[in-house]
């Protein structure tokens, strides 16, 4: 009789107001710009305050780095966030309800290599694999896994431009907006992984026990995100 | 000088052994003052035992070899070896047959994310009695355990296991397809549930129903809810449910349940009825169950039966938060 997952890291979860995890960083704007359009005054929110956390109405916004609202969504410590299908994938295991594609904050997740080189396909044809830079080891391991294929990941915490210019890999698996980082570092995209977006995630036992508050968020930014689409 | 132990894996020391204990005893007061009967059974078996009760091998995480070369495996939880329990030593025996454990399991953890190895599983598993009467027996005892460890505010999930796969089945659902949506639901997945209901192709009508289904959550309006998005298998589901929620509230339990056509459990031998229990004061789940009329049959004693199963740990975790939160009822364990 058991779920499969069992944590020690059980916390207590906050009654009153519904609290927000939300991204900062290149989905804050966006988001901000969604929670406005959805009548969620985030103004407090929007100064060059140092603080975290804003109330904001019926609601109470938990700024945090995109990758960390899976962990504070999962353990309750936050009701519900935001954050990227890229930090998602990459934490497939959290177990969180995914409610909503938000539509914005849209990047591809590649693979790149260096302009003209062939160094990705001729190590994978001398060698029978290749050597593969990237923040995102789970999401690349499983795409070369997929595809067939056999890479070597490498995880680094920096910019992952770096790692084919010096010799590190044959080539990188990383988010691309515009692709102009790629363009000043001489890295074209090879393949296009998966397309990523905002999406809006629920902690287990508020999707729950706060049903109707969590159902009310869901359809308000499914409304304001149809909205600002048409725009 | 300290000695490290495996991550996951924890010393108790006197002042919180001494409230495990207490709790563990109100526990077991519901559950023998409901007719059950305690057994204990081995933390080891033979791996091949367990994987009778679950193909993916009862997801033992810890299996070794014992002297003579055998596959052992320690038990990830209690509803397997009591299944083997019973085909055995009450092969001749008239059921119904009710028992309860507080016993150790243990699972797989990864790394960092603060999971425990091993913790204690206290449950029931009544077995022998079809549904609803059985189902609802458990739910009831169920609530009894809830309120007797004061979590007032606890509330139990119910859910059908099979109702998902019986409406794709019935739209005529492609097995690989019934596959990846059944594995989006158990992810929790629903904007990815959303994408594969569409490559369906189905008609708006079925579209909407299996979109809206795993939503519907809430008390008995969710019934009619359902009911109004029509079709056979959402029919005999809906039908198992409210023959159940009709047997809780004649025991006068029903107001603890929250019906949940979207709750799906990843075990592979459950068959009908389904549970999981929250508290507001935790963001994890405290336990959960359902019936299971396949299992027995698979150790050669084919019987209906229904169990659940709390973890010790997070309900002590819980009545701490709630008694800070004033929230306490009945006697707390004082």
């Amino acid at each position: 009789m058991n779920p499969p997952v069992v944590s020690g890291v059980t916390r207590a979860v906050a009654d009153g107001p519904l609290r927000l995890a939300v991204p900062r960083g290149a989905l804050f704007g966006g988001t901000l710009d969604l929670l406005d359009a959805a009548g969620i005054d985030t103004s407090a929110a929007r100064g060059d305050s140092r603080s975290l956390v804003f109330e904001c109405g019926e609601l109470v916004l938990v700024t945090m780095r995109p990758s960390d609202v899976p962990t504070y969504v999962e353990a309750g410590a936050a009701h519900a966030g935001i954050t990227g299908k890229d930090v998602l994938l990459e934490q497939r295991d959290r177990a969180v309800y995914e409610l909503l594609d938000l539509g914005y904050g849209r990047c591809r997740m590649v693979v790149a290599g260096r302009r003209g080189d062939p160094r990705l396909g001729e190590s994978e044809r001398r060698l029978g694999q290749f050597r593969i830079a990237t923040k995102y080891p789970r999401i690349a391991e499983r795409h070369f896994e997929d595809t067939g294929r056999q890479a070597e990941v490498i995880e680094v915490k920096g910019s992952v431009e770096l790692a084919p210019l010096v010799g590190l890999a044959d080539g990188i698996v990383d988010l691309v907006d515009t692709g102009r980082t790629l363009e000043e570092n001489d890295l074209e995209v090879r393949e296009e992984i998966v397309v990523c977006t905002a999406r809006l995630v629920a902690n287990r036992i508020a999707h729950k026990l706060r049903a109707a508050e969590v159902d009310a968020l869901a359809d308000s930014l499914r409304e304001a995100a149809a909205g600002t689409a048409e725009r | 000088m300290t000695h490290p132990i495996p991550p996951g894996t924890r010393d108790v020391l006197p002042d919180e052994m001494r409230e495990l204990r207490r709790l563990e005893a109100a526990l077991i007061d519901v559950f023998s003052a409901s007719g059950y009967g305690e057994v204990s059974t081995p933390t080891i078996e033979y791996h091949e035992v367990l994987a009778r009760g679950d193909e993916r091998g009862a997801p033992a995480a810890y299996r070794f070899f014992d002297e003579s070369g055998a596959l052992l495996a320690m038990r990830s939880d209690m509803t397997i070896p009591i299944a083997r329990l019973v085909s055995g030593r009450y092969a001749a025996e008239q059921p119904p047959f009710r028992f309860f454990y507080v016993a150790r399991a243990y699972r797989a953890v990864r790394p960092q994310r603060g999971q425990m190895r091993e913790f204690t599983q206290a449950g029931i598993e009544l077995v022998g009695a079809e549904a609803p009467d059985g189902t609802a027996e458990v739910i009831e005892v169920l609530a009894r355990t809830l309120d007797a460890a004061g979590l007032s505010r606890a509330v139990i999930g119910l859910g059908d296991s099979v109702l998902y796969g019986q409406l794709l089945d019935e739209l005529g659902a492609p097995a690989d397809a019934r596959a990846r949506i059944l594995a989006t639901l158990a992810t929790h997945d629903l904007v990815g549930l959303e994408a594969e209901v569409d490559a369906l192709g189905l008609g708006a009508g079925a579209r909407e129903t299996l979109l809206r289904l795993p939503n519907l959550r809430g008390g008995r309006e969710v019934l009619d809810e359902a009911h109004g998005l029509g079709g056979e298998a959402v029919e005999r589901a809906t039908g198992r449910l409210t023959a159940t929620f009709d047997a809780l509230a004649e025991r006068g339990v029903a107001d603890r349940v929250q019906l949940d056509l979207g709750l799906l459990r990843d075990l592979g031998y459950y068959t009908g009825a389904i549970v999981e229990v929250y508290d507001p004061a935790l963001g994890h789940v405290l336990g959960g169950g359902g019936r299971y009329d396949e299992l027995m049959g698979r150790f050669g004693r084919p019987l209906p039966a229904t169990g659940f199963a709390l973890y010790l740990e997070r309900v002590h975790i819980a009545q701490a938060e709630e008694e800070r939160l004033g929230n306490m009822s009945g006697e707390p364990p004082s």
